[in-house]
């Protein structure tokens, strides 16, 4: 039965294509997940910035920072406190604490730029170039001299044993079992994913977010405090990029090296971007950017028979590598389903502006 | 015009304070225990090996070459009211098409393979540079996100290129042959290239261009204010494009001065960060081509001399970084210089800059 639709002239290509999918997605479904979970988890950051109106391109350099300062305060405290875990998945004291040290790092990151863009009115674009070069200097720097004295890493978070049972149900088991199969902040990715989704649409904090990106005057005019509100996001924007950085470091791999995020918080805006800047959209599209690269690989390994293989097969690896960012450009310039970003994305608010002009009407 | 330089040179000054302040507290790391006079250890070698010889002026002026050049390919961009963060991929596609022309023309002489090579390199920046421009005026695609994109999407294609149709036949990585006929000559030193003097002629070539021309009295006029530009009858949309091409066009140049002077090939896996450092080096000079220069040779005397500041004082090259982001910091918050030292010099804000970002949330294309 199968065979007949694969014998249709081209469709049948697609078919197969697709019954290909099916056949190396479960397989392959684990490595995806966790290459998207940092990029997601930046997307996060840059949502929490973009919404409120504060343009954010310094998530990379939020998340090295944060991969950096995990990783040492992690191993430094594994000297110290040399300890057993002391919880599941692996969670001992030092792992945890270099995790708190990576949320708090990119929140004084984050800081920083909130300083930069909400009270100097600097140009947004500028303060993120700033946090990208200073973060590769900073952390390039401290690495050269901590790696003379060769510290032990202190190991990584495990992923939690999910109930067998999920993986039993049929169909989509494979997929719970992979999403659920993580570390914690695997997890906690999946938890933030759906609480802020439902916190952007169905609060008041998300409506006033949404207010203050879309337009910040309104929002004024409603006695909303859009510098504080714009403060405060782009600061919690920060957790996200540490736990995207410390997720390189602490529970995806278990050391660092320099510019290792080798452009993920690129990828990151371009998933916010492709994801139309919601919290489940910009997970969506990470999950779709690593899927590219994870069928890229499996297409290495076992390609499909016939025609099909040979076409995956001839198609150079970097295509693949190069597709995430290229889609984004063709979304972004409205050739199929355009994406537009908050209205008040990169202005930087002024009252006294909006007080004179009050003046000036009244 | 010394007006115009005192913000800068005090937060160049500062600069170098955080940085002193950095390598003091490091110490420990670097000497075993706490020391003072690292910094100036540092600094000292900094210096010397920037520009205490003729080897070291002339490895100066090698490392500015690029940055001046990507460094007025930022500053154009600026003056229209674009952010062109492409320098790095506009780099890369210029080095790539240099590097394959240069390849390829090893039977010529050098008088036809050079130019040939040059104007590849010329020629691949100028239409990596108008993607951007052109979805901008077209599309309303902001060249920010656009050009960020472009730039991994060029590390992709000479990922793929030079690993496969271009790859060497007898190289240890993946890389191209050798450029050899088209390879820039070297006039002074050891590695003192002629590439050194496009970046000098350029400089007044492009402020010619943007003050004493009608195009660059149209960029500037877009950059300031574009209603006005286009009630007074000109193009916006056909300066943002233009103006993107050239900008990728300097950017482009820069690249095959760098592969064709300097790598003398192309890896498939070509680290650089030029591109990023333009953005601190137009940002430094005001974008005036004036200063991009004397921004350009800072940086490029601060990267000239990192490596004997690594073997002499033990500090990591990475310390230039960390140095330039300081700098910029201080340039962009201001009101810290301006506070700790009393100054009411001209403010370092480009103003054509602030229309930049402000265009980033509307998604509308150029009227």
């Amino acid at each position: 039965m199968i065979e007949l639709l694969y014998d249709i002239p081209i469709l049948g290509f697609l078919f197969q294509f697709v019954g290909y999918l099916i056949e190396v997605l479960p397989i392959i479904a684990p490595t995806i997940i966790g290459a998207a979970t940092p990029i997601a988890l930046g997307a996060m950051c840059g949502f929490m910035n973009e919404r409120s109106g504060v343009v954010n391109i310094g998530i990379e350099g939020m998340m090295l920072t944060a991969a950096f300062v995990a990783w040492w305060v992690a191993s430094l405290t594994a000297q110290v406190l040399p300890g057993d875990p002391i919880g599941p998945m692996g969670m001992s004291p030092a792992l945890l604490v270099g995790l708190v040290a990576a949320i708090a790092a990119a929140m004084l990151v984050s800081l920083v730029h909130a300083w930069l863009s909400i009270t100097v009115r600097a140009d947004q674009i500028i303060s993120g170039v700033i946090i990208n070069i200073f973060a590769v200097g900073i952390t390039g720097y401290l690495n050269l001299l901590i790696s003379r004295s060769a510290p032990p890493s202190a190991g990584q978070f495990r992923a939690w044993d999910a109930p067998a049972f999920l993986a039993d149900i049929p169909v989509v088991g494979w997929l719970f079992d992979a999403l659920l199969s993580q570390g914690p902040i695997g997890l906690s990715l999946l938890v933030a994913v759906i609480v802020m989704q439902v916190l952007l649409f169905r609060s008041r904090w998300g409506l006033r977010t949404r207010a203050v990106g879309e337009h910040p005057e309104a929002a004024e005019t409603v006695g909303i405090d859009v510098i504080a509100l714009r403060y405060r996001n782009v600061i919690l924007g920060g957790v996200f990029a540490g736990l995207a950085g410390a997720y390189l470091t602490i529970e995806f791999g278990n050391s660092f090296q320099g510019e290792m995020t080798n452009g993920r918080g690129f990828i990151a805006l371009a998933a916010l971007i492709f994801g139309r800047w919601t919290p489940l959209g910009s997970f969506g599209a990470a999950l779709l950017f690593t899927a590219s690269e994870g069928i890229q690989r499996a297409v290495r390994f076992g390609p499909p028979e016939g025609a099909l293989g040979d076409f995956l097969s001839s198609v150079p690896s970097q295509f693949y590598s190069a597709l995430p960012y290229l889609i984004t450009i063709i979304i972004l310039a409205g050739v199929v389903g355009r994406s537009i970003a908050p209205a008040a994305d990169g202005r930087p608010y002024s009252r006294e502006k909006r007080e004179k002009r009050a003046k000036a009407s009244a | 015009m010394v007006r115009l330089g005192i913000l800068p040179a005090m937060a160049i000054l500062l600069a170098l304070v955080v940085g002193a302040l950095v390598m003091i507290a490091s110490s420990p790391l670097v000497r075993g225990s706490l020391d003072l006079g690292l910094p100036l250890t540092a600094y000292g070698a900094l210096l010397s090996g920037s520009f205490g010889s003729v080897d070291a002026i002339i490895n100066t002026l090698v490392q500015a070459t690029p940055l001046i050049l990507a460094g007025l390919a930022v500053g154009i961009g600026f003056k229209a009211g674009l952010f062109n963060i492409g320098a790095q991929g506009q780099f890369l596609m210029g080095g790539l098409a240099a590097a394959a022309v240069g390849v390829a023309t090893a039977g010529l002489p050098p008088i036809a393979a050079i130019p040939l090579a040059l104007l590849a390199g010329v020629a691949a920046g100028f239409a990596y540079g108008f993607i951007p421009g052109f979805l901008k005026a077209f599309t309303g695609a902001h060249e920010v996100v656009t050009t960020i994109m472009l730039n991994y999407v060029a590390i992709q294609i000479i990922a793929y290129v030079v690993s496969g149709p271009l790859r060497g036949e007898n190289v240890s990585f993946a890389r191209t042959e050798t450029i050899t006929s088209a390879a820039l000559p070297v006039l002074a030193g050891r590695n003192g290239h002629i590439g050194i003097a496009f970046a000098l002629v350029a400089v007044p070539i492009i402020a010619w261009l943007l003050f004493r021309s009608t195009l660059g009295f149209e960029i500037r006029t877009v950059g300031a204010n574009p209603e006005a530009a286009r009630y007074a009858g000109m193009r916006p949309r056909l300066l943002t494009i233009l103006t993107m091409a050239i900008s990728g066009l300097l950017a482009g140049l820069a690249g095959a001065t760098v592969i064709l002077g300097t790598v003398g090939h192309i890896p498939a896996a070509y680290a650089t960060g030029v591109g990023f450092d333009a953005i601190a080096v137009a940002l430094l000079g005001r974008s005036h081509p004036v200063g991009i220069l004397f921004a350009g040779l800072l940086f490029g005397a601060m990267r000239a001399g990192s490596g004997l500041m690594q073997i002499q004082a033990g500090i990591p090259v990475q310390m230039v970084n960390v140095l330039q982001a300081v700098i910029l910091f201080f340039l962009t918050a201001e009101l810290i210089v301006r506070y700790l030292f009393r100054v009411r010099a001209e403010s370092a804000e480009i103003s054509e800059l602030k229309t930049i970002t402000s265009s980033y949330g509307t998604g509308q294309a150029v009227k």
